[in-house]
């Protein structure tokens, strides 16, 4: 076979890949700016849950948390009487998205704390709430300083949807084995598996790239 | 039953408590292969880094894209690809060593870029001075530019090793009994998932906190002006 004939199983695997990245970069995109936000809470229990989230999340392996949500939750749910068991689909984005956003969490938290102070005390000479002092003043000079590594972690996340191969869901890495066992071309299928990956991370980084403009605008347009 | 020990499944609790030595035995593994992924990503990373910083462009920019290219796929794959291919060029190595392998590959990409901000970080007038009082360049580069630079690479080498060791389990598809994989046959045996997975976590959640907390304390003992050379 040549290696072409490889590219429809292949490509319809990327796809595949490429919807899980969206949707778990989407849903680690919210936790982490709510999880963020909420370390710095000045409410004891909402900063506690958003430690709590962050340190599980970042502390223990992505592929042991996708295997509890996918075989070990619907267990859980048996004992306290509810159906939990999950569509491989979902348990891997709910386990790419509470993963990527318990990290992304971190970036939103440090970005938001290296505001000068000057910043939040002219917000509060002018009498604004804290809610118009973080979303008016903090944030929009926070976000531009998250692109970078943001660009980093969704790069991350597209390289973890590999994973989700392992609880059955039919992505590149997934149809890259189903090949390899009907052909044993080992060679030339991870090849250009590895080469997909890599065009899509640089699509990712390109992308990141634009976002990290368009929110930066305002700062260059005074210069 | 699992490395000659048997469970008990009479309660969650007594489960729990029979199957904490098995799994441990799962946890050495883990430790193993963090340990000598570490160190072939270190020896790697290096390579890759010596040869980035090359003065000729015919070897840095193929060394530059290399590292891209390592960084921007995933694990999992170079560690099908390591695996499946390797034998085909009559390299055959345990799971064990090819999971290693393919841990110290996908990191040295990091761990290069880990070496050149150290050593990029060591002001110029260091090498001057070096050079104005007639080092050698090995000699510069062995007690002046390493000792300034290994306090300052130790807390980011310090985070990939916790890294390192949460991506562990993806050795598992390719039969190293590592932690997850041996809670998952205790799952498939017993069709219970939760204690074991949960314990799995539980303990990975223990050692990366021991870990970067170990790091931290490494972090504020080294002396930030550079090593003494005694």
């Amino acid at each position: 076979m040549a290696w072409t004939e490889y590219l429809t199983p292949l490509l319809a695997g990327a796809w595949v890949t490429v919807q899980l990245t969206v949707y778990s970069t989407i849903l680690g995109a919210i936790l982490a700016f709510a999880f963020g936000i909420g370390k710095l809470s000045p409410n004891g229990l909402i900063k506690a849950v958003s430690v709590a989230y962050i340190e599980i999340f970042r502390g223990t392996s992505l592929l042991v948390q996708l295997f509890w949500l996918y075989f070990a939750l619907p267990i859980a749910g048996q004992v306290i009487g509810l159906d939990l068991r999950l569509p491989p689909v979902v348990a891997g984005v709910l386990a790419l998205g509470l993963n990527i956003g318990a990290y992304g969490a971190e970036v939103v938290r440090g970005a938001i704390q290296s505001v000068q102070k000057s910043q939040y005390e002219a917000a509060r000479a002018l009498n604004f709430t804290p809610r118009q002092a973080l979303f008016g003043v903090a944030l929009p000079q926070a976000i531009p300083e998250m692109m970078p590594p943001f660009g980093n972690l969704a790069v991350q996340n597209l390289k973890d949807t590999a994973l989700v191969s392992l609880i059955s869901l039919g992505d590149l890495a997934f149809r890259a084995e189903q090949l390899r066992n009907f052909t044993q071309d080992s060679t030339t299928i991870y090849t250009v598996v590895l080469f997909m990956y890599f065009g899509m991370a640089l699509v990712v980084t390109a992308l990141m790239k634009t976002l990290e403009r368009l929110v930066g605008r305002w700062r260059y347009a005074s210069n | 039953m699992l490395f000659g020990i048997e469970w008990d499944t009479s309660s969650e609790l007594a489960f729990a408590w029979s199957i904490l030595p098995i799994l441990l035995i799962g946890l050495w593994v883990t430790v193993q292969a963090t340990v000598l992924g570490f160190f072939v990503a270190l020896v790697l990373g290096l390579i890759l880094a010596v040869l980035k910083a090359a003065p000729s462009r015919f070897i840095s920019w193929p060394a530059r894209a290399l590292t891209e290219f390592i960084r921007d796929t995933p694990l999992l794959i170079q560690l099908f690809f390591l695996y499946y291919v390797l034998p085909e060029y009559g390299i055959v190595l345990p799971a064990f060593l090819t999971g290693a392998l393919a841990l110290g590959l996908q990191y040295s990409a990091y761990t290069s870029e880990v070496y050149r901000a150290g050593l990029e970080a060591i002001g110029r007038d260091q090498r001057e001075a070096a050079r104005a009082l007639n080092f050698p360049a090995a000699h510069t580069f062995t007690h002046v530019l390493l000792p300034q630079a290994i306090p300052r690479i130790i807390p980011a080498m310090g985070n990939y090793l916790v890294s390192i060791m949460k991506d562990v389990p993806v050795l598992s598809v390719v039969t190293v009994l590592e932690m997850l994989n041996v809670a998952k046959i205790i799952g498939d045996r017993t069709f219970d998932y939760m204690v074991p997975l949960s314990m799995v976590g539980g303990l990975y959640l223990i050692m990366t906190l021991v870990a970067s907390a170990g790091v931290r304390l490494l972090d504020m003992r080294l002396p930030k002006q550079g090593l003494p050379l005694k």
